[in-house]
């Protein structure tokens, strides 16, 4: 399974893997027009652990056994068999918050405004996450499936 | 007589916990579902969404429409399974049909318990479990002013939101001191029924039901303390128990809800229970218990998928936890629920700002594991401190960063944090 690796001790906290994984999954794809003009905002699906001077982001893991998924009380979240990338389907989403409690890398987050939940999807359809290609530090791997 | 390697009865989490958990480990074992319901597969947890008008009836199916035929499974729909034959290893349907089996899974669920006062079986008056049921109340919302919930527990408090939501007077009555009382303490508590009682929710604690009046329907409802109560609308929403009648009379192990080890197996050979019907381990306390929750429902029947296909998996994760929300207000808990005066000796550590309806508190044993938490407002990463429950982790070193909202990985001593993390971090790198 394909997944994101952090090199903890390159991270410089920046934080722009959030910032980055934000306009990723934003409406206009476009740094300035994601924070200014779109509402509501983009969200970001990655969090930098901070207890300084340690820093580093994580990301959803796409476990081989998901909590969220056997959590999930609408169907919204399933592991795609073929990519192997747990997948939210957001229309599908009542913001129960059930994939909350169990994810055991607090890497669902909370979309208060729409009640739903957010999270990575190693953002599909490209070679390389948003995060990864624009760590300024290089900080983060991401291990495809071969 | 039909026969199938592998035979469903029930059709809700369980059940597809199973097959999907039967379908990565054996792609052409035959499996046959017995459904009591004529409703396509679909979550119960739905219902309050369902009637708030959140999720449609699309929507409210757990799995797409065509999900028994990817999956290779043979739907009995509308048939409910009247006899189980353990000797001959089949079970016979009330329309006399009758399928064997080889490995043989009981997810038939929980039933609603209905307190037996005189009264509840005028029309009006409503459970609040399945399709049904919510299709029922929906007819009746028409032209109705004035609702009573009868319990103050989860399901009662659910109905209880969305019928005030619908515009509905609304009044809950429980007969414990305060709502909710199993599940979390008293603050808590507290925290919740002031969400209901700013809502406008009447919440009538140590109180019950004393007599109903009305003829076809309940017109008025007076309480143990004498109140007297205009009613349109009578849910009764006490909880669950486990649905078992359908082996109650045969040898198999039954105390309060179907017996199941680990691998989610009864006491009978090759037969499997999971969900509301099964009494299952609890890793906190490390006994059985009934823990009727959707998680446990879909992660037992995936366990028993694989051990009734021959391949060792255990459920050693289930334990009561909900993640739940009353009028904005997130509650998540999980684990032991004990106040500050216990005789276990676990220390409580707690985080308290009732009026911005913040909450966190942790219960800690002498080796410093957590037993159990509830959070309050500041939900957010809670499953990295249900892992700490699940590991065992001391987390004396660091008990104080528990109660800030942000605790993560971060706030963990190094060695624990990369031990947690080691698949996920590479280090050594400068």
């Amino acid at each position: 399974m394909a997944k994101i690796l952090v090199k903890p001790e390159v991270c410089i906290g920046c934080h722009l893997c959030e910032v980055w994984c934000a306009v990723a999954h934003s409406k206009s794809k476009n740094l300035i027009k994601a924070f200014i003009y779109e509402d509501p905002k983009p969200l970001p699906r990655v969090a930098v652990e901070e207890d300084l001077p340690l820093t580093f982001p994580l990301q959803c893991r796409h476990c081989d056994e998901p909590d969220c998924v056997s959590a999930c009380i609408s169907g919204a979240l399933h592991k795609d068999p073929e990519s192997g990338r747990v997948i939210h389907d957001k229309e599908r989403c009542v913001g129960c918050y059930s994939c909350v409690l169990v994810c055991p890398y607090g890497n669902v987050f909370i979309d208060h405004e729409n009640r739903k939940i957010v999270k990575c999807d190693l953002c599909a359809g490209l070679d390389m996450p948003y995060c990864v290609s624009n760590c300024p530090n290089e900080a983060l791997i991401y291990v495809s499936d071969s | 007589m039909q026969k199938f390697n592998y035979l469903i009865i029930g059709n809700s989490a369980g059940a597809v916990g199973c097959i999907e958990g039967l379908r990565t480990v054996d792609k052409n074992g035959t499996i046959a579902v017995v459904s009591e319901e004529t409703h396509h597969v679909y979550s119960r947890a739905l219902i309050p969404y369902y009637l708030d008008g959140k999720v449609n009836k699309e929507n409210m199916h757990y799995r797409p429409q065509d999900f028994y035929q990817r999956a290779g499974v043979t739907l009995f729909s509308g048939q409910r399974a009247s006899q189980v034959h353990f000797d001959t290893k089949e079970v016979v349907t009330a329309g006399g049909e009758r399928l064997g089996y080889e490995k043989l899974l009981l997810a038939t669920g929980g039933k609603p318990i209905v307190p037996p006062i005189p009264g509840l079986d005028k029309s009006n008056v409503f459970t609040f479990l399945s399709m049904d049921d919510v299709l029922k109340i929906e007819k009746s919302l028409a032209g109705a002013k004035d609702a009573v919930v009868l319990g103050g527990g989860v399901i009662g408090l659910m109905a209880a939101e969305v019928l005030k939501k619908k515009g509905l007077n609304v009044h809950v009555l429980e007969l414990a001191p305060r709502v909710l009382a199993p599940v979390i303490d008293e603050t808590a508590s507290d925290i919740v029924e002031s969400s209901f009682k700013e809502a406008g929710v009447g919440i009538a604690t140590n109180n019950t039901i004393q007599e109903i009046h009305g003829q076809e329907t309940v017109d008025k409802i007076v309480l143990k303390d004498g109140t007297v109560l205009s009613c349109d609308l009578l849910v009764v929403g006490v909880g669950v128990s486990p649905r078992v009648d359908l082996v109650e009379s045969t040898a198999i192990k039954i105390q309060r809800g179907i017996v199941v080890d680990q691998k989610m197996q009864t006491s009978v050979p090759d037969v499997y229970a999971c969900g509301d019907c099964a009494s299952i381990y609890d890793f906190i306390t490390g006994e059985n218990r009934p823990l009727p929750l959707w998680p446990n429902a879909y992660s037992g029947g995936r366990v028993a998928a694989f051990n009734m296909a021959g391949k060792s998996r255990y459920y050693t994760w289930g334990t009561g936890m909900n993640s739940m929300h009353f009028f904005d207000t997130n509650i998540i808990n999980a684990g032991m629920n004990v106040s500050e005066e216990n005789d276990q000796n676990l220390e409580i550590i707690t985080k308290v700002e009732k009026d911005k309806k913040i909450y966190r508190k942790f219960v800690i044993n002498e080796k410093g594991h957590i037993k159990g938490f509830a959070l309050i407002g500041e939900i957010a990463r809670a499953g990295i401190l249900l892992n700490l429950i699940r590991r065992k982790v001391d987390v004396r070193p660091f008990k104080q960063k528990l109660l800030e909202e942000d605790f993560g990985y971060a706030h963990m001593h190094d060695e624990l944090r990369w031990q947690l993390l080691k698949d996920d971090v590479v280090l050594g790198v400068i």
